[in-house]
């Protein structure tokens, strides 16, 4: 699997982005800067996570009208894939390659921890090949907070666009383990045709047992074998 | 000339800032307030020579496009 990784200024999970794909599919991801027009052939593009352009005005505004963007729209039409990761998530919204908006955590706190996320979509590319119910990855945010009207968010559920939900240790998803406030527990989806994922927890720090887990390795290796 | 521009969230969306200015302006001592919503205020100076009315129509569309998300937002601009 060929990929790219994007890089904004303030993005500071390029290089974990990086490191997990060079990992998991053996080949060097190209880095692409934002003021690129062009894009490198490749399978996949990763948006990483960060505070791209200082997140003014809103987290993800100021990238979703960067040069390299419409590069970014075209793969995705086209039908590459396209895995947006925090940051990332935000900037997907912000181009309206996703439904929804993402809002300030509940608690207005930045949240950085492990957390539980329920596997609700297997048929996806980011998750066929993952094994448990649940996956262990770590979040770091602080506008994470997924937001769309009950409109778009019933369409998500009947489309089998939510791919992943906040739940607690034993796959239960409720209150307590909705970390941000998102509705529905909503922690991650995808576009009707499911070539586009946008998630808040970020699986590219959990891809090795120094990361203190590696369930995130998993999404990376269900793309391999999609595109096997 | 300037075109003011205020930004606020949509009925219905969360607002956990304007929830903790309200909890706030409570535990000072400040009754009677039953709610507050928070928002953004963008001034804009824009050239003279623009007519008003296409004025109004060009901040719409910088709003729509990038100064507002109007997904969770409401924007409103005043012209001066």
């Amino acid at each position: 699997m060929k990929s790219a990784v994007i890089v904004f200024p303030g993005s500071n999970c390029d290089r974990d982005a990086q490191v997990a794909l060079r990992q998991i599919t053996g080949q060097e991801p190209a880095m692409v800067w934002h003021t690129e027009s062009d894009l490198p052939k490749v399978d996949l593009v990763v948006l990483p996570g960060g505070f791209s352009y200082g997140d003014y005005l809103r987290c993800g505004a100021m990238a979703s009208h960067s040069n390299v963007m419409k590069a970014v729209k075209d793969h995705a039409e086209q039908g590459g894939l396209l895995l947006g990761i925090c940051n990332g998530f935000q900037i997907l919204v912000e181009s309206h390659l996703l439904p929804g908006a993402m809002l300030t955590n509940k608690k207005l706190k930045f949240i950085s921890r492990n957390v539980h996320l329920k596997v609700e979509n297997r048929d996806t590319p980011f998750s066929k090949s993952i094994t448990g119910e649940t996956i262990r990855i770590p979040i770091a945010n602080h506008d994470g907070c997924y937001f769309a009207d009950d409109a778009t968010l019933d369409q998500l559920e009947q489309n089998g666009q939510v791919v992943f939900r906040y739940c607690d240790e034993t796959g239960a998803v409720n209150d307590n383990a909705n970390v941000n406030g998102s509705l529905r527990n909503i922690a991650g989806i995808c576009n009707d045709r499911k070539n586009v994922l946008g998630m808040m927890p970020h699986p590219e720090r959990a891809v090795d047992t120094y990361h203190g887990g590696t369930d995130g390795a998993e999404l990376f290796k269900s793309m391999v074998e999609a595109l096997a | 000339m300037k075109a003011r521009v205020h930004i606020t969230l949509k009925n219905g969306v969360l607002d956990p800032q304007g929830k903790a200015v309200h909890n706030a302006l409570k535990s000072l001592g400040f009754e009677g307030v039953d709610d507050v919503r928070q928002g953004k205020y963008i001034e804009l100076q824009l050239e003279d020579s623009l007519p008003e009315d296409q004025a109004e129509e060009k901040v719409k569309q910088m709003c729509e496009k990038l100064l507002a998300n109007t997904v969770i937002e409401n924007f409103d601009i005043e012209i001066a």
